[in-house]
């Protein structure tokens, strides 16, 4: 397990300059970044806004000894392992989806020992997440206690200098850098998201570099009208990136829906070649530009899985 | 009902088990579908809890979610926040059940989604825990739903991924989990519980027609018997109704 010293990353947030300017760039250049052995923190969940364009980004850089931590895992992880991009899963669950079974490809490299999987709960991996965010080396918690989960990764206990209750302590986690799709950002990096939260904020604030994409670059004002809304604020963010349709084909809350059939063709084909399979999916989807994947898409396809969605919302 | 399936009769039979006026923290799949059959026959007020961040989710049938972070298991939803704060609520003692299935569980109700094998040379690596052990750890009753089959009903799970009854006696409240405990294991030959000194694993009532020797057979440790084993009542054709309908949506009549 890799001890995070806190007040590292909290001297390096402490010296980082906050000027409040234009952190628009583009997606590759935004992961430039990102270095070969850094822990990159990938925003959503499972299939839900992962911040796909720039998921894509980075694998085009073919970085090597990466970590890569999410609170449920989705076949982006098996994009990593295929490019020999990734020593390190930390997460509670890496696999697709229940209808597509085991994943082959994680399969594959996990039984045969090239890749170390973090195992925590999910709790836990919220918890590493909101220590890291809140500037503390731990957080107390019940979860994982009496697990083989615990017993494997080292997790100590502590007791409660009140009442003597023994309570598992859940480690910091400030990753490198946090990758998050959102709905929508200023060019200053002021950030909101409709929907689903899942672990971004704890994640962000915790990361010590923060590259968000977002659907809709709008004006400071349009921030402004809404600041209920807001996720994170523009000193927490370095780079932002306009990236429509940025988390295709995993779905964005309220403006598309996942692209399944997309994820049919995957896991048949990484069943049958397995990381071959992987690499060619790389190699057809992600080492063109993110404009051109959604173009093969094609704008019917996004059409209906962005109705897909409006018909989902609460009216 | 002969046509009923093995998983129509686990989903029904754990649905009653689920009282009016409580909170269930359900997983995808049979978990949502046993609480939605629950809220639609016979508890209107239980509020169904996934761990994506929705609370008070009504589902639309024949459109389920395939996973707790997608916009369609925030159907009807009452509120949204995030991930950790539902495992939060759940520390917090609100969640009356956990719903889990199993790759592996042992006599003491301890849950394996981990790995087959060793932890070193895994044959098969599973996915993990995702919010199985939290579930397990902080929720005050956890009802466990799979199929009866030995590879499922083992001895010794391979690895603890959710920690049950752990060692038996009073070896959970000693690893410091002092909250929440094992209800029932739900499948599709019995009832079952938990024996309260040994804490061991004890046949309760059997789906109808099902013998005590069959679940035994499917079983790969000693069961402890209780005192009167019972049948189970099968399915109505409400329930059956209710529960394909939820799952398919509703089928249209065909006239001949």
């Amino acid at each position: 397990m890799e001890h995070v010293a806190v007040l590292a990353a909290r001297a390096e947030r402490e010296t980082a300059g906050r000027r409040t300017v234009d952190k628009r760039m583009t997606a590759e250049a935004a992961v430039q970044l990102i270095r070969d052995g850094d822990h990159v923190a990938i925003g959503g969940t499972l299939y839900s806004r992962t911040p796909m364009a720039l998921v894509f980004a980075l694998l085009r850089q073919r970085r090597r000894h990466l970590t890569v931590s999410r609170p449920l895992a989705c076949y982006e992880i098996e994009l990593f392992l295929s490019t020999g991009a990734l020593d390190r899963i930390v997460s509670s669950w890496v696999g697709i989806g229940l209808p597509w079974g085991l994943p082959a490809i994680f399969r594959h490299y996990a039984e045969r020992g090239e890749v170390e999987y973090d195992e925590w709960s999910h709790l836990a991996m919220g918890l590493r997440y909101k220590a890291g965010a809140m500037g503390v080396p731990f957080l107390p918690s019940l979860t994982m206690l009496g697990s083989d989960l615990a017993t494997r990764l080292d997790l100590q206990t502590v007791t409660c200098p009140y009442t003597g209750q023994r309570l598992a302590a859940v480690p910091a986690l400030n990753p490198d850098v946090a990758l998050i799709h959102a709905h929508r950002a200023d060019m200053f990096g002021n950030v909101q998201v409709d929907g689903y939260q899942h672990m971004d904020v704890d994640m962000a604030r915790a990361a010590r570099t923060v590259i968000v994409s977002a659907e809709q670059i709008v004006s400071p004002e349009q921030i402004a009208a809404r600041p209920d809304r807001t996720m994170l604020p523009h000193f927490a963010v370095d780079a932002v990136v306009a990236a429509p349709y940025g988390a295709y084909p995993h779905e964005c809350y309220g403006r598309y829906g996942p692209d399944l059939q997309h994820f049919d063709a995957y896991a048949v084909a990484a069943k049958q070649d397995g990381p071959a399979a992987g690499l060619r999916y790389v190699e057809q989807n992600a080492d063109v530009d993110f404009a051109s994947f959604l173009a093969a898409a094609g704008p019917a396809r996004l059409a209906e899985l962005a109705a897909d969605a409006e018909e989902l919302m609460p009216r | 009902m002969s046509d009923i399936t093995a998983e129509e009769l686990m989903a029904i039979t754990a649905s009653r088990l689920l009282t009016d006026h409580k909170v269930v923290f359900a997983g995808v799949g049979m978990p949502l579908l046993a609480s939605a059959v629950a809220r639609h026959r016979h508890a209107p007020h239980l509020t169904i809890v996934l761990e994506g961040g929705i609370i008070g989710t009504s589902l639309r049938p024949g459109q389920l979610p395939i996973s707790t972070n997608e916009m369609r298991a925030a159907y009807g939803a009452q509120m949204l926040t995030d991930i950790t704060d539902i495992f939060l609520y759940a520390q917090r003692g609100f969640f009356d059940y956990g719903f889990l299935g199993a790759a592996q569980v042992d006599m003491y109700g301890n849950i394996n989604t981990s790995v087959i094998g060793s932890m070193e040379r895994p044959r098969v690596r599973l996915p993990g825990s995702g919010g199985a052990n939290d579930i397990i750890s902080l929720c005050n009753e956890v009802l466990i739903v799979t199929q009866h089959e030995p590879r499922r009903f083992v001895e010794r799970v391979d690895f603890v991924t959710s920690p049950g009854y752990l060692s038996g006696g009073e070896s959970r409240a000693r690893s410091g989990l002092l909250a929440g405990r094992l209800g029932a294991v739900v499948t599709d030959l019995a009832l079952l519980d938990f024996e309260p000194a040994s804490r061991r694993m004890r046949l309760c009532a059997l789906q109808p027609g099902v013998t005590v020797g069959q679940v035994r057979e499917q079983t790969g440790f000693e069961l402890l018997l209780g005192d009167e084993i019972t049948e189970l009542t099968p399915p109505s054709a409400e329930e059956v109704a209710i529960y394909r309908e939820l799952r398919d949506g509703r089928v249209a009549v065909e006239t001949p």
